[in-house]
């Protein structure tokens, strides 16, 4: 989780660097990226024919020779700015300039632990695949690699791995199975036809996945062992933080339904369950639903919000209190956030994950319109229209809100009162 | 042009239909098809098998039938009476010899087109009695090899072409770089969340055409768009499995592919110049998900190509001399209507077009698509040959140039001119694009 305690909640705002003037220094400057505190503001920049480097407010990270490739830039939740770049025709990871002593073909997939202390990439060297966690490699590598993942608290990793060999149209051979799990690079004993989406248990010892025995039959598998019941789809599961239940969507005579630990817990079914969470307090279990065909909507416990919407649903979040949530809903081509099942008077051309205060009274996300971006709280609109912005933070207090905004090219951390944007 | 074959001169050995076929048992294979045929088809199987009077209208909708010398076993409605209709007739009490015929009907003789629905006096859907046909067959496990190898790559890879995560990204990567000797600022962006599109291929372009990523990034970055590419799983819109009826797998994939758009941001897909995958995503795997229509606006090339040259982001330098003729892809001009578009976009860059007869909504298929192409070399001759009607059309436009904005008609027509000695060659839209637009330097 993302500690702001410390970040400089004092200021109003704060000028960080004017990006207008990075563009007379380099051929051409990348996306933008700002770290979590606001304090920095990063992009990849190139200074000449497969000649780049890393901008960071201003200053170019100081590194001997130009990389010859950088990509995936991105700031971890502790604020250290991290990339994928190639140097002397080999891929490692940069984190704020300093390279990872391992080097591979290639790398990518890059992922931070929760607090951001762990970073985990997919890596490939001589046609074999792992991760590399902190810059230590999997002992164990594989022909193939896919669907990896990393624990939120960044002490296990996961993939899909290839342990068979297979030749191309050896379909009967893929029947038999091919696939597995590999927590922490060690694949488990017995193969599947195919693995995919994994969750990870809180304590650290279990890892669940989606598994297909053949062609049809669908269940999980927890530490490589597959539940008995079979369906007919299953989609990926989650550990309960509370109880360390497995809880999945599973489809059944054509409809979909909730079950944890193989068992059937909601009493109806829809036309479409995914994205499923558990509340903080871990009382109540949450999804996106289709409660008919074509109409979304969050379930509470089974039952879904009067409330649907008719093309998508996502990006739901649980309040801290656990009694609220809120969600991305799409309707005509138009976004807007719904709490509660009640959705914002406004619509937007894009809406981003909303974020509870931490006394779940506020929500605020970032949104955009007619090609500018937006500060919402509660469905207000903060009067300042922005070139470009970052979702929005509660202070440890919730009563300010951080707002990484882009005007005229000039990168501002901004420190709000909530009370300006909703009052 | 060569005489076409009168008939299929020796049985075809597929090892996915022989293997496949030689597990079942008649126990088995009366549970499936009724398991299907009660648990999912109802009104709609119904009525097209309770409404046809047999008045043989479809027939000459097919190009399999016209080019087997109308021989009414290759009609539409004789591949469902050889199919899905034994099936329902018997209640599902066929041989395993039965299904294997079945299933090669369903998966090589016919493309799904749709043609023929549309000359049934009463749009009896005979594309959907195939599929039918298909998903019995794949819960049997009786589907053709190659074919189903595709499939198989789609729920590892989620990509027809089973194209590592690396090798994507690494192609995408190498595109840029080449395309950066011709256009020395170009992006292909990666992951760049809140542009206004995701540009989405199918697997054969990184795996054998990456020619066609970098004409596309020429022509995004020449028109100025605010594009990106994802790096990981969903960049694909292919779907063999919508084809060989795997449909949990096609949903699989289509999720990705939605959720990839979803997690970039992005307020649409713009995908490039494929015909089936449109049908995926616009159509059949959008709404297995419960998408009644696609949940972020998906945009065919043919559209997109279509609003560059209206809005004057992509301007002419000369138009194309030679002569083009259009071959209209079932699955965006039936399927979506897309045939004037597509004759606006071909007129802005060539100068000399000729219509081939029938055209637009009413052109012959290629006789590819459908999964027809994918179910491999056992398949080639009988397929080429199926299609001789398609080799007659075009070769009577005496165009130079065949143009058609589909990968499967791209690849099934290269066949019929090789195969039929036709002097003909076939491109993209891209390619004519790239070739005749105005660039930066």
């Amino acid at each position: 989780m993302t500690n702001s305690a410390n970040w400089d909640w004092g200021i109003n705002d704060k000028l960080v660097a004017d990006t207008n003037e990075w563009k007379d220094s380099y051929n051409w400057v990348e996306e933008f990226y700002t770290s979590p505190d606001g304090e920095k503001i990063a992009a990849v920049v190139n200074m000449d024919e497969a000649e780049f480097n890393v901008c960071v407010n201003g200053s170019a990270w100081e590194i001997d020779t130009p990389f010859e490739k950088a990509w995936a830039l991105k700031f971890s939740q502790d604020n250290r700015l991290t990339a994928i770049i190639s140097a002397d025709m080999a891929w490692t990871v940069a984190v704020d300039g300093q390279l990872w002593e391992n080097t591979f073909d290639y790398v990518w997939d890059k992922r931070f632990s929760d607090d951001g202390k762990t970073i985990a990439v997919a890596v490939q060297s001589d046609g074999k695949y792992g991760m590399s966690v902190n810059d230590v490699p999997w002992e164990d590598m594989y022909s193939f690699i896919t669907c990896m993942a990393l624990s939120p608290d960044g002490k296990m990793t996961s993939a899909v791995v290839q342990t068979v060999d297979l030749a191309q149209a050896e379909v009967f051979k893929f029947q038999e199975g091919c696939y597995t799990v590999a927590p922490n690079g060690k694949a488990w004993s017995r193969n599947f036809v195919n693995a995919w989406n994994m969750a990870f248990s809180p304590d650290g010892t279990k890892v669940a996945a989606e598994v297909r025995h053949n062609l049809y039959d669908y269940t999980i598998a927890v530490n490589g062992e597959p539940w008995d019941q079979i369906f007919g789809c299953v989609w990926c599961p989650i550990f309960h933080h509370k109880k360390g239940t497995v809880i999945a969507p599973v489809r059944t005579a054509g409809a979909w339904t909730m079950v944890e630990d193989g068992t059937v817990i909601w009493d109806r079914k829809f036309t479409q369950i995914w994205h499923q969470m558990v509340s903080p307090d871990g009382s109540k279990l949450a999804a996106v639903v289709a409660p008919s065909y074509g109409n979304w909507t969050i379930a509470v416990d089974g039952k879904p919000w009067d409330t649907t919407f008719g093309e998508m649903v996502s990006d739901a979040v649980f309040s801290p209190d656990s009694n609220r949530i809120a969600a991305v809903a799409t309707e005509n081509e138009k976004y807007t956030v719904v709490v509660d099942g009640n959705a914002w008077d406004q619509t937007f051309d894009m809406a981003w994950k909303p974020v509870f205060s931490p006394d779940s009274q506020y929500v605020a996300s970032k949104v955009e319109k007619d090609g500018k971006y937006f500060i919402a709280v509660n469905g207000k609109l903060w009067g300042k229209a922005f070139d470009n912005a970052w979702e929005p933070a509660f202070s440890p207090d919730g009563s300010r809100l951080l707002c990484r905004t882009i005007e005229d090219g000039k990168y501002y951390r901004r420190v709000v009162p909530v009370s300006d944007i909703v009052s | 042009m060569a005489e076409a074959s009168e008939k299929i001169e020796k049985k075809i050995i597929d090892e996915g239909l022989e293997t496949g076929s030689k597990r079942l048992t008649e126990e088995r294979i009366e549970k499936v098809i009724n398991e299907v045929l009660s648990g999912e088809t109802g009104a709609r199987l119904k009525s097209y098998t309770d409404t046809c009077v047999h008045c043989g209208l479809c027939a000459e909708a097919c190009h399999v039938y016209l080019s087997f010398n109308r021989d009414p076993k290759f009609s539409p409605a004789g591949k469902v009476k050889r199919t899905i209709g034994e099936m329902i007739k018997r209640k599902g009490r066929v041989s395993p010899e039965f299904i294997k015929e079945a299933s090669e009907i369903a998966s090589t003789e016919c493309n799904v087109c749709k043609r023929c629905a549309m000359y049934c006096p009463f749009g009896i859907d005979t594309a959907y009695m195939m599929q039918t046909v298909r998903r019995i067959c794949h819960k049997l496990g009786v589907t053709p090899l190659y074919i189903q190898d595709t499939a198989h790559s789609h729920a590892v890879t989620q990509n027809q072409m089973w194209v590592k995560e690396d090798e994507w990204i690494d192609t995408l990567q190498w595109q840029e770089e080449d395309a950066r000797e011709e256009m020395s600022n170009l992006r292909i962006p990666l992951d760049k969340e809140g542009a206004d599109f995701m540009y989405s291929v199918i697997a054969p372009e990184p795996k054998f055409q990456p020619n066609l990523i970098y004409q596309a990034a020429i022509i995004f970055n020449t028109a100025g768009c605010d594009w990106t590419m994802p790096s990981f799983p969903g960049w694909d819109n292919s779907d063999m499995a919508m084809f060989t009826g795997d449909l949990e797998i096609m949903a699989r994939n289509k999720r990705f592919h939605f959720e990839a758009a979803q997690k970039l941001k992005v307020k649409r897909i713009v995908m490039g110049e494929c015909g089936h995958a449109f049908r995926s995503v616009y159509d059949v795997g959008n709404r297995w998900l419960s998408w009644s229509m696609p949940p972020i606006p998906m945009i065919h090339a043919i559209e997109f190509y279509y609003d560059l040259l209206k809005a004057g982001k992509i301007k002419i330098k000369e138009k194309y001399k030679k002569s083009v003729t259009i071959h209209d892809p079932c699955n965006v001009v039936r399927g979506r209507g897309l045939h004037e578009m597509l004759r606006y976009v071909i007129h802005e860059l060539c100068e000399n077009v000729i219509e081939m007869h029938p055209n637009r909504e009413h052109n012959y298929c290629c006789n590819a698509g459908g999964g027809v192409i994918n179910c491999g070399p056992p398949f080639k001759k009988k397929r080429v040959e199926s299609n001789r009607i398609k080799a007659d059309q075009i070769s009577d436009t005496g165009a130079e140039i065949l143009i058609t904005p589909c990968h499967n008609c791209h690849s099934g027509m290269e066949d019929i001119i090789s195969y039929f000695n036709v002097d003909m060659h076939i491109k993209f839209i891209s390619d004519i694009m790239y070739e005749v637009m105005e660039k930066q330097e």
